[in-house]
């Protein structure tokens, strides 16, 4: 994962709710596609656990499996959540890679 | 008589002859009669532009688009210097920013058609790299950016007289009908246009040179036009040419021409 985030996230404040939105950058191969080249199956690699903390509070955990898209995308709101908020993302894969991003509400 | 043979000689000029500015006049009017709610700019948006509901989706899937990846990794190759310390900026006018409008053009020298992606190999010929192949995702990653600089920039294709020839193949190649099905470009694009096939509303050929690369979201990633192209002529069972051939660039120049003055709104999303 290098120096490149593979997260994403964006919000908008709103007065009762503030908006979150991620894109995060990952394979999600399902185990089931065979590569082109050497028409072999490519490995199973998705995403397991993705974490969203409000604060260091957590506030939702998805346990996801191979049937979530490629580079997937999730949005959703807070009503506590106020401007200047810390907002992380984090996720592990099924190979162990991991990957985690702080955004400020602005 | 004279008067009269007259205007026999100026209609068999404008029927026999006709140039590419009668021709980009009488698909935009045509257009304007068959599809009178849509507006010219409207175009930009290929076949968002018929369906409120589908436009809404799309619209709201731009707020935070799926190629924003591939985008930050064309920046990085474009930014990133060759070994011999020269960029991709400098092969181009204006450091190759807000500069997509102008491709395809007509090289007099070369006597061939330009496109933006030959013109980026051709830069890496002049720097003694190899070649990228053609709807690498290298390449596309490129393109992608270089578009996005260039948003909002009005299409402008020059037609020099030297170029009419390459413009009369492309025009050829768009209302022949080819393939096991027997369908040509205008079939679908201009006869067609904004009607279902399916449950698909077929574009009008009209902008069909504003929005590239498109991240399909069928493929997941960026495609080029000229895969797009390919994709065509085999779902209509005809011989495929290949990316960047002398057809397909003939073939861009001429939709190209076509969307003279419609702005460019790509890296874009297409279903």
């Amino acid at each position: 994962m290098a120096n490149r985030s593979t997260i994403k996230i964006r919000t908008k404040y709103f007065p009762d709710y503030t908006l979150v939105r991620t894109l995060i950058a990952h394979t999600m191969e399902t185990g089931r596609n065979t590569a082109q080249d050497t028409k072999e199956l490519i490995p199973a690699h998705f995403i397991q656990t993705l974490t969203f903390k409000h604060n260091d509070k957590v506030v939702s955990e998805c346990h996801m499996g191979f049937g979530i898209s490629k580079n997937p995308f999730f949005s959703f709101k807070i009503k506590q959540a106020k401007l200047g908020d810390k907002i992380t993302i984090s996720w592990k894969d099924n190979l162990g890679f991991s990957d985690t991003k702080d955004h400020i509400v602005q | 008589m004279s008067f009269l043979i007259f205007i026999l000689l100026t209609l068999s000029s404008s029927t026999v002859h006709s140039t590419p500015v009668d021709d980009s006049q009488l698909l935009r009017d045509f257009y304007q009669q068959q599809l009178p709610l849509i507006a010219f700019s409207d175009y930009a948006d290929g076949v968002y532009a018929f369906d409120a509901d589908s436009k809404a989706a799309w619209l709201d899937i731009n707020q935070f688009p799926p190629y924003e990846f591939s985008l930050e990794k064309g920046k990085n190759l474009f930014k990133q210097p060759f070994a011999n310390k020269s960029h991709y900026a400098d092969c181009f006018p204006t450091n190759g920013i807000a500069i997509a409008q102008l491709y395809p053009y007509w090289d007099e020298e070369k006597q061939s058609i330009i496109t933006l992606a030959s013109a980026i190999n051709d830069c890496r010929l002049k720097n003694r790299l190899p070649t990228l192949t053609y709807e690498s995702d290298e390449i596309t990653y490129l393109m992608a950016y270089m578009a996005d600089t260039s948003r909002g920039q009005l299409i402008n294709t020059h037609m020099p007289n030297s170029a009419l020839p390459a413009y009369e193949r492309g025009k050829a190649y768009f209302y022949q009908r080819r393939g096991q099905l027997n369908f040509s470009c205008a079939s679908c694009h201009v006869d067609n246009a904004g009607k279902f096939i399916r449950s698909e509303i077929l574009s009008p050929a009209l902008g069909h040179t504003t929005h590239w690369p498109a991240y399909r979201l069928k493929t997941g990633k960026l495609g080029s036009l000229h895969t797009r192209f390919k994709v065509c002529n085999r779902l209509i069972r005809a011989k495929v040419h290949e990316a960047q051939s002398t057809e397909l660039r003939e073939l861009e120049f001429y939709l190209s021409y076509l969307s003279n003055g419609l702005p460019l709104n790509g890296p874009s999303i297409r279903k």
